[in-house]
């Protein structure tokens, strides 16, 4: 078994099962910043995903892709909390 | 040999991002589930992007991959800070089973400055010379 089937077959399932968890709470979640932070997951779920993803097919070009998810997400969910901070 | 070592950090970061998505939805609590998330998952991916680095055994790779550890490490905790802290003051409750709740009463909810608790003056025991 090649790391490229391990990451296809075993750790992008598991990925995919923590992202199932992480929508259950986004849905559920009693307040708005439950639902910010479930957000937040996803998107570092995202860059774990796509360097798994990278693995699998031997393409290192998405990890710029990984870098820019970063980036936005962190812009986004302090943006979220500055403006739910606001609301007070 | 640098199979064995992508495939263990793999699979260590899929356990991480495993126990980071049980958390938040199984911790009992907003506060109690940004501790599960912000924690797990930054030591997750960071697991992951390390096994990026040594599948390619590149410099260029290798540097982008340790970059984007570097930044996850700075800015989960700066957001997580700031979700709780504005969670905090929206008024989000606390878990039934709260034995103490420190920041009660010292937020300024005009200002949003936070005071320090009045100190109340310990009698100090001094220490008696040895006559």
């Amino acid at each position: 078994m090649s790391v490229n089937d391990l990451a296809l077959y075993g750790v992008l399932p598991a990925l995919a099962l923590a992202i199932v968890l992480t929508v259950i709470r986004l849905l559920r979640g009693p307040s708005l910043p439950d639902r910010v932070m479930a957000l937040d997951l996803l998107t570092t779920l995202g860059i774990g995903v796509i360097a798994v993803y990278a693995i699998a097919t031997d393409q290192p070009a998405f990890l710029d892709v990984a870098i820019a998810t970063a980036l936005i997400s962190f812009l986004g969910t302090v943006a979220f909390a500055y403006y739910i901070e606001r609301t007070v | 040999m640098g199979e064995m070592v992508t495939g263990l950090l793999m699979v260590v970061g899929a356990f991480f991002m495993v126990v980071a998505g049980l958390g938040v939805l199984r911790m009992p609590d907003l506060f109690l589930r940004m501790s599960a998330s912000a924690k797990a998952s930054t030591l997750g991916a960071g697991a992951l992007l390390l096994a990026v680095a040594v599948h390619f055994g590149d410099v260029g790779v290798t540097s982008r991959a340790v970059a984007t550890i570097v930044f996850l490490l700075l800015t989960a905790p700066i957001a997580a800070h700031m979700l709780g802290r504005a969670g905090y003051f929206v008024g989000v409750k606390l878990v039934e089973t709260t034995v103490i709740d420190e920041l009660a009463g010292q937020y300024d909810l005009r200002s949003h400055r936070l005071r320090s608790k009045e100190l109340t003056a310990v009698p100090q025991e001094t220490p008696q010379p040895d006559a």
